[in-house]
């Protein structure tokens, strides 16, 4: 039987997964959105670990909300990317600075 | 009906101020002198209705406000009328003067380009005596004052093109300002204690401030009414001109002569001498104050007097002279010889409108020559005004049977009469004035009118009387510099401003001056038995001897008294006091508090300190903004887990 840590654990080590390719990550944007994804997933993980161990179905419901939303941004991220490359010729993140004080 | 005449007295000028300065331009000159003057004649025919009124029929005092600014605190500040026998001989003396005035203006100010502006200043001034006169509160008698010092800033620098007219009237606005800085101090005091503007509540609560002290420094105590009284004084001594703030009359007379005569007869220096009267039941009350006064009083009548002797430009001497009986006025004022005081107010505002305007007529026939080194004979050339000129100063020098005499005799008995430990020295002054004043008087009439003539050839054939506006004014103002003193008996003795002025028992130096009084025979009979007509007649014949007789005696004088004559040439020095000490050090405090206070403090370390603070903290933290995003999630994900963790802690504690 697999218990409820058990998933939790799960969540934590994608969590943090994600949180690496963000943070580690200095070459590709695409591997950002990536991580971002998976930083969802991470939640998602824990949601549908509740639910079904609290036997609430809300948690899962929650979930297909937060997939659809993932989604879109994923969409809307991507087409900033092509913007951003078109733009700058690269989707290099160490290039990307223009924020810089 | 009342409140409409009154109301409409100081309304009317106001009236043709703003008509002939606003639409100046299209009623033209003509209509600019004849809307002034008709408002004027106007104030002054009401103001007969009120003399008539209050004076004659005693009809209740007038105590009333017209309109309530506003009540705050429950403290009113209104505009309102205190008309009592006090008040109605002010606006009569002063509408007559100022009527006077305005038609001999026409004939003074003809050719000048400024002529509406002109007629429309001296309705102003017009109205804002009136004003003072007629307050009854405090803050109504600030605003006259101030509007009065306005008005002759505006009058003395009338010919604005001038270098010295400019500086001139910055020099009578400058020191009035010190005089009003005491004013307003005293009136605050006023305010403070007694929690009222209006004189009558103030007046009520007069014997109770006396026994009250204020603090002004760490162990000094000053009684409350002392205070008060000292300081509404040093506003008078700014206004009526009294030693050491006199120093701005002798130079008003860069103004046109009209408004020399305007102020120094009816209007503006007036003022002072009217408040203190006006005062009274609070003057009563403190003997340091009278004190002060009668020492200020007695400086003033003495040594101001001295300089007109060596002026010799003729409105100075006037000037000169103006400042010398001021001096009496005030001197009468601290030994409680209110009614004496107001009385002389009078006499002098006829003969020294008339002195002046006959200066004047010999200025305009002179073509703008004031020295009077270049006028002698003038006599055959102008009678009118040589005949005016010669009543102005007999009045002036207290002639018996002229007005003068009567005013001056009883400010001189007063004093005798006065228990102040400075009424001795301030009688000896007042002695020793009477002399100098005959003698500046005639030395100025013999100058101009008699010896020979000193004008050139040019001058001299177009010399003439001047037109009937210049003169008619002139023979309208001799008649009462004779007879106006005549009804001398009831004002400074009789019951007359028993209504208007408190005087203490102690202080009742008139009283004891009219107990001897047996009619005006027996007081002209008296004044010969007395030293002070014998030193006028003196006066009279020293000054024809030296400047007729022996022209060269003063020359010599001037010579072998030289460093005298320096000292007074230079007006004792007073005007280099305050240029050369005050102002300096004015300057050089102004100076640090620029430059350290302002430059280096204000804006140097407030101002830009704060702003370069602000550019060096900015450029300090902006390297946190590194632009990568990576670092931003960083800091998102690091506040986060902070964030958290305290909540976590602060749950599980």
């Amino acid at each position: 039987m697999v218990a409820l840590s058990d998933y939790l654990i799960l969540g934590a080590i994608l969590f943090c997964l994600s949180i690496a390719g963000i943070f580690l990550n200095r070459k590709n944007i695409i591997v950002l959105l990536m991580s971002l994804e998976l930083l969802l997933l991470s939640a998602n993980m824990n949601f549908i670990a509740f639910s079904h161990f609290l036997g609430d179905i809300t948690g899962q419901i929650f979930v297909f909300f937060i997939l659809t939303v993932a989604a879109a941004e994923a969409a809307i991220g991507l087409a900033i990317l092509v913007v951003l490359f078109r733009n700058k010729r690269t989707i290099n993140v160490e290039q990307i600075d223009t924020m810089r004080g | 009906m009342v409140e409409k005449i009154y109301l409409a007295i100081p309304l009317l000028p106001l009236f043709g101020a703003i008509a002939a300065g606003l639409f100046g331009r299209y009623i033209g000159r003509s209509g600019a002198h004849w809307i002034t003057i008709l408002s004027v004649l106007g104030s002054f025919v009401l103001s007969t209705i009120v003399i008539k009124h209050i004076i004659f029929d005693h009809a209740s005092v007038y105590n009333e406000a017209i309109y309530i600014w506003m009540i705050s605190d429950g403290i009113r500040f209104e505009i309102g009328f205190l008309i009592d026998e006090l008040t109605a001989l002010m606006i009569g003396i002063v509408t007559f003067v100022s009527l006077m005035v305005h038609i001999y203006t026409i004939g003074y100010m003809r050719d000048d380009p400024g002529y509406q502006r002109f007629f429309s200043y001296i309705a102003l001034f017009t109205f804002s005596m009136l004003m003072l006169v007629m307050s009854n509160n405090f803050l109504q008698l600030f605003f006259g004052w101030e509007a009065v010092g306005l008005a002759s800033y505006l009058l003395i620098g009338f010919w604005h093109q001038r270098e010295t007219a400019i500086l001139a009237n910055l020099k009578a606005f400058l020191i009035n300002r010190v005089g009003d800085f005491g004013f307003l101090l005293g009136i605050a005091v006023i305010f403070a204690y007694a929690n009222s503007l209006d004189y009558a509540e103030v007046f009520a609560k007069a014997e109770n401030l006396s026994l009250q002290t204020i603090n002004i420094f760490a162990g000094s105590e000053w009684n409350v009414i002392t205070m008060i009284c000292i300081l509404l004084f040093i506003g008078a001594m700014g206004k009526s001109a009294q030693f050491p703030l006199h120093v701005w009359l002798p130079d008003s007379m860069e103004g046109p002569t009209p408004i020399s005569a305007l102020i120094h007869a009816a209007t503006m220096v007036t003022a002072g001498i009217f408040m203190v009267a006006r005062m009274s039941p609070l003057y009563e009350l403190s003997e340091t104050a009278l004190n002060f006064i009668l020492m200020i009083g007695s400086i003033t009548a003495l040594f101001m007097g001295l300089l007109g002797l060596i002026q010799y430009d003729i409105k100075r001497v006037v000037a000169y002279s103006t400042l010398s009986q001021l001096g009496y006025m005030t001197v009468a004022l601290g030994a409680s010889a209110y009614g004496a005081a107001i009385f002389h107010l009078m006499t002098h505002a006829f003969f020294k409108a008339l002195l002046f305007l006959a200066a004047g007529s010999v200025i305009i026939a002179m073509h703008h020559e004031q020295d009077m080194r270049k006028m002698g004979g003038l006599k055959k050339y102008m009678p009118i005004t040589h005949w005016t000129s010669l009543i102005g100063c007999l009045a002036l020098i207290g002639f018996p049977l002229f007005s003068g005499f009567f005013s001056k005799d009883s400010i001189i008995g007063a004093v005798q009469y006065s228990d102040l430990s400075a009424a001795n020295t301030a009688y000896m002054a007042l002695l020793a004035g009477v002399f100098v004043t005959a003698l500046y008087s005639f030395r100025m009439y013999f100058m101009v009118f008699h010896t020979r003539d000193r004008m050139d050839e040019h001058t001299r054939e177009y010399l003439t009387e001047t037109s009937w506006v210049v003169t008619m004014p002139l023979v309208l103002l001799a008649i009462p510099s004779i007879f106006s003193g005549f009804i001398f008996e009831p004002i400074v003795f009789g019951e007359f401003f028993s209504r208007s002025i408190h005087v203490a028992d102690s202080h009742n130096v008139l009283n004891e001056l009219g107990s001897t009084f047996e009619g005006i025979q027996g007081f002209v009979m008296h004044a010969f038995s007395g030293p002070v007509t014998y030193l006028a007649f003196a006066g009279v014949g020293v000054a024809y001897w030296i400047y007729v007789i022996k022209p060269q005696f003063a020359v010599d004088m001037q010579h072998r008294f030289n460093l005298i004559y320096k000292f007074m040439d230079n007006k004792y020095y007073i005007d280099h006091l305050y240029i050369n000490v005050f102002s300096v050090a004015g300057r050089a405090i102004g100076k640090v508090l620029w430059k350290l206070g302002d430059n280096v403090v204000i804006d140097g370390f407030i101002v830009n300190g704060s702003a370069r603070a602000m550019g060096w903290l900015s450029n300090v933290l902006r390297h946190l903004q590194t632009g990568y995003l990576y670092h931003y999630a960083f800091a998102m994900i690091a506040g986060m887990i902070a964030l958290i963790s305290m909540f976590v802690i602060a749950v599980n504690i």
